[in-house]
């Protein structure tokens, strides 16, 4: 269900230009590179092709003082890649805050008795004071690990998110993992992920799945019987349950989900992963590490695929049954079927009150591509997209899914989206909870893209429903429209003033 | 199919489906190598034991969902505070994200704050070019009046010194020569966010009133608020008493209006705060008074060297409390309180005794930063209810002794347990060892009062699940009506849930209570 649709590239190069022009000239340099309208769509769509389209640099330092959006290291390891593992405890390695300022707040969704034997929405940490920069935290942590043991003895294993300090100060965290594990028996994982490492959270999450392979795969036996559609979901964080509107569509078509990564994940489902038949990955940009790891190490393939929206669901679920052959493929069709008539429903319904509307999107690692054709699905246009740390081949694949003259925003500044908010007035913006609240004073209809704004979830057919309604109560609240007082109101516009 | 067009069902009630239930049931017995069911159940009633409470309170090292956070969110908090001002943290960029965050989370407001981006190659040779480019950049995109800088602990490990390197900035012509930043250390391993806070005012006061000539203007007060998720309500119903009374005040460091800008099109990234010229001006005050010691101790050192009069309060909510405060500033401004204030107060003691039969000898937990958590005792006990456990993360020895002597001074507080420094997986074995009847706090109680059924009431930062409560006042005559309302409204409500079984328990579920 594409939709035909141009952008306005006049307008939104000037834009760039404009806001590059309040900049200093070093800086106005540097952040060029990461701006761009999107060109041609219809060569972008020619499959397996490099695209340059809507190429801009990426993935590079972030500029000092212009308030990015961007989070670190840490934040992609314990908040997005290993932080969901519920049934780890994950200590955050060094001062408070990290741990207390990412505590529950990713909505990564699970099932057990927290505090018991999963601990998910904890805050574990080695709380480091001035003494412990000074002669080192190794003797600390390993009395943390003894100390959870005896507090949490139902936890299968532990991670160590290293902050800031740790690197600085020559902690040996492998070490202590290595001794621990030892004695206590169990999985120890290190994750050098200090903040200071890389330019964004990008970092953190390869860092993240190198300690996948370096610390969890064949470190034990794994008694596993595997079977013929065996997959791992991987890089679907079960925000607000969409790993699981994910895994009930798989299951119905026939496949059995041995693992998920990783939300509502366990440490048995990452060990056994390489004994599945095929990876499906959702966040490409936080895990394509892992299962190139995987195919390489253990000829296991890897398949990108999409459950935004029901272009896109049904487009994968029939690219994955392809991938096993007829009965799957049987299968699958039967799947869309029972689902069409509820997306038409949901699409009977709220298309006609979004149709047209113009949307903004700057969000993090696959989103900013794969919503597209959800919003799309209900006749709405994007006008402008970009990524926090989204690599080049991120840029690549998002040329396939934008229209020509679409702005492109890499690393964007607040400034920078200020203005560009400002310039197109989009109907509703998608982003964080940064952006929220300045979008929303301008009397623009926001939406957390990140933590599905506490709602979700939006994976899925059942996921798609809910993402269409919170996109309709977003733009179609009253509020909007209470801005402007009265008296205030200018006199062609206002039926308030009477006439002379 | 459980999802439909006509009725969508988002996460809460959508994953209790059938399908769902048996999908996760399966999941969990065919692939998650669960523990047994009894071996889970076991565990979770061993930690309800005074066992493992001792286990629990033998920890030195780990620390299990702490109550505080680091410094230099007190800092961006404090910068905050103030005209026109951006924070500006030198370190990790990722820290600002939080910070931000954490801010916006609670206040449903915009949080600006800028970050020098600091990365390896900056650990390595020090972060100086990131602060010439970051003030450069910051000082031309955002048109600030003052960039107050704080620093992350990765800044505070390496040892950069923000003294010469902003000197070293305005050489290279950064900012103007004459641009205001101050600064402040604000390292993530020493204190919490509360010594942020103090360290980032008193930087902004040293920088504004060093070398600077004090003329005294007898009878004029600073205002000192120190860290509040509540300011926004605080603040402005402190200037709200001080303008009956007619005293002569600036507030220094006041985000009220910062963190609650309307919405009428325009978004506002600079609202408010106190004026730089009246941050110069304070030097000349007689006195100086800090709502919340533990948030200024360094502050009001600094004040008292600059020879002004200096008092300091514990965030001062209830009779007693404001009692204090109003009697302090009317001394040094020779302002009689008046009639109109007493009426206030009048009207607070009335509405506790029309309502201490269901307040007397309720039982509680308290937890939350130095001086709140002194505040909330003191006004539990002038209700008639007993403080039981008193914790802050946060807490030092001397709070430690300030909370005890004040808990002696009443029979309410005879029984009252003072925790400083523990956590709240600590105030988790308090609450199932030796129970209360409500819990106060913040956002993370919630999972206090799902383990251990303890009412929670939300009254200070932060409150990320309950909308808008920092716009109404805690502070005062009127913020005290507030707390007990909230007190009150969370007895009743658990009351009538308790009580309203039909034909079971409902013979209790009074209309009139």
């Amino acid at each position: 269900m594409s939709l035909e649709y141009e952008n306005d590239g006049a307008l939104h190069a000037k834009l760039i230009e404009e806001v590059l022009s309040q900049y200093p000239d070093k800086a106005a340099k540097r952040r060029k590179k990461h701006l761009n309208v999107a060109k041609s769509g219809d060569e972008a769509s020619r499959e397996g092709e490099v695209l340059s389209e809507c190429d801009v640099k990426s993935n590079i330092k972030s500029i000092p003082g212009v308030m990015t959006i961007r989070g670190c290291a840490y934040a992609g390891s314990k908040g997005v890649v290993w932080g969901p593992v519920k049934d780890m405890v994950h200590i955050s390695h060094g001062p408070v805050g990290c741990g207390q300022y990412s505590w529950s707040q990713r909505r990564n969704y699970y099932v057990g008795t927290t505090g018991i034997d999963t601990f998910g929405t904890m805050q574990f940490t080695s709380d480091f004071q001035e003494k412990d920069i000074v002669f080192g935290g190794d003797k600390k942590l390993e009395q943390i690990i003894d100390e959870i043991e005896e507090l949490f003895p139902l936890n299968k294993g532990i991670t160590v998110q290293s902050e800031c300090p740790i690197g600085l100060i020559g902690d040996d965290t492998e070490a202590v993992s290595r001794k621990k594990a030892k004695e206590i028996e169990k999985t120890i994982v290190p994750v050098r992920c200090e903040g200071f490492r890389g330019v964004s959270q990008s970092l953190g999450h390869h860092i993240a799945n190198d300690a996948i392979r370096d610390w969890v795969f064949e470190k034990k036996d794994v008694a596993f019987e595997d079977g013929p559609y065996d997959v791992n979901v991987v890089g679907d964080y079960n925000i607000g349950g969409d790993a699981w509107a994910s895994r009930i569509l798989l299951e119905e078509i026939g496949l059995r989900v041995v693992g998920n990564w990783s939300g509502d994940a366990t440490l048995a489902e990452i060990e056994r992963a390489p004994k599945a038949k095929l990876n499906l990955i959702h966040c490409y940009r936080s895990m394509n590490y892992i299962c190139r790891h995987m195919e390489e190490k253990y000829g296991i393939a890897w398949m990108e695929y999409n459950f935004f929206g029901p272009s896109q669901i049904e487009a994968s679920l029939r690219k994955i049954a392809k991938h096993f052959g007829p009965e799957i493929q049987e299968k699958t069709e039967q799947v869309v079927a029972k689902y069409r008539p509820l997306v038409d429903a949901v699409i009977a319904k709220y298309r006609p009150r979004l149709e047209g509307n113009t949307v903004m999107l700057y969000v993090g690692g696959l989103r900013p591509r794969h919503v597209i054709t959800a919003y799309e699905d209900l006749g709405m246009v994007i006008v402008g997209t970009g990524y926090e740390f989204a690599h080049n081949d991120d840029y690549q694949r998002t040329a396939h899914y934008v229209k020509n003259g679409t702005l492109i925003y890499d690393d964007v500044t607040g400034y920078e989206l200020e203005k560009f908010i400002e310039g197109v007035r989009p109907n509703l913006v998608g982003s964080g909870i940064k952006e929220k609240y300045p979008v929303q004073k301008m009397g623009i209809p926001f939406r957390q893209m990140h933590s599905w704004d506490y709602s979700g979830p939006y994976h899925g057919y059942d996921g798609f429903a809910v993402f269409a309604r919170d996109v309709d109560l977003a733009i179609n609240n009253p509020v909007w429209g209470l801005f402007e007082a009265p008296w205030k109101r200018r006199p062609s516009q206002g039926r308030a003033m009477a006439a002379e | 199919m459980p999802q439909s067009a006509e009725k969508v069902l988002d996460h809460a009630p959508l994953f209790r489906e059938p399908e769902y239930r048996k999908m996760l049931a399966e999941k969990k017995l065919n692939f998650e190598c669960p523990h047994q069911d009894q071996v889970v159940a076991d565990q979770g009633e061993f930690t309800k034991t005074w066992q493992y409470r001792e286990k629990n309170f033998a920890r030195e090292a780990l620390v299990i969902n702490p109550a505080k956070a680091c410094q230099p969110l007190g800092a961006v908090f404090a910068a905050a505070g103030f005209e026109r001002t951006m924070p500006f943290v030198h370190g990790s960029q990722g820290c600002v994200a939080y910070y931000r965050s954490h801010l916006s989370r609670h206040f449903k407001e915009p949080a600006s704050a800028v970050s020098s981006s600091m990365t390896e190659d900056a650990a390595v040779f020090g972060g100086l070019k990131n602060m010439i480019d970051g003030l450069a950049n910051t000082y031309q995109l955002y048109d600030p009046k003052m960039i107050a800088v704080s620093t992350t602990c990765m800044a505070e490990v390496i040892g950069d010194d923000l003294h010469s390197f902003i000197e070293n900035a305005k050489e290279e012509g950064s900012v103007p020569r004459d641009f205001d930043v101050p600064f402040a250390h604000t390292p993530a391993f020493v204190g919490s966010h509360v010594d942020g806070y103090d360290g980032a005012v008193k930087g902004i006061l040293e920088h504004f009133w060093k070398g600077q000539e004090r003329t005294e203007a007898l009878g004029t007060i600073n205002i000192i608020p120190g860290f509040d998720g509540f300011c926004v309500g605080n603040n402005r119903e402190l200037r709200r008493l001080l303008d009956l009374m007619g005293v002569s005040y600036t507030f220094i460091q006041d985000a009220s209006d910062q963190f609650d800008t309307p919405s009428d099109g325009e978004y506002r990234m600079y609202d408010g705060g106190t004026k730089i010229q009246d941050v110069r001006n304070a030097l000349n005050a007689e006195a100086t008074l800090s709502l919340q010691r533990y948030n200024t101790r360094k502050t009001l050192e600094f004040c008292e060297e600059a020879g002004q009069v200096t008092a300091s309060f514990h965030y001062p909510l209830g009779v007693q409390a404001t009692d204090e405060f109003l009697l302090e500033v009317s001394a040094i401004s020779g302002k009689e309180i008046p009639e109109a204030i007493r009426l206030e107060r009048g009207r607070l003691v009335d509405a506790m005794a029309d309502s201490q039969s269901w307040l007397h000898g309720k039982k509680y937990a308290i937890y939350g930063d130095p001086d709140f958590v002194y505040a909330m005792a003191r006004f539990i006990m002038e209700t008639g209810g007993e403080p039981t456990h008193c914790l802050a993360t946060n807490g030092t020895q001397a709070w430690e002794g300030e909370m005890k002597e004040l808990l002696a001074s009443s029979p309410f507080g005879k029984e009252a347990q003072v925790w400083a420094g523990k956590d709240l997986w600590a105030m988790r074995s308090l609450l199932f060892t030796e129970p209360v009847d409500l819990l106060i706090g913040n956002s993370y109680g919630k999972y206090l009062e799902r383990d251990t059924g303890t009412p929670l009431i939300r009254l200070t930062f932060p409150i990320f699940d309950r909308h808008h409560h920092h716009r109404f006042a805690l502070m005062g005559y009127q913020g005290g009506l507030r707390v007990l309302t909230s007190i009150l409204d969370k007895i009743f409500d658990k009351l009538d849930r308790d009580t309203g079984e039909t034909g079971v328990t409902d013979y209790s579920y009074d209309l009139t209570r």
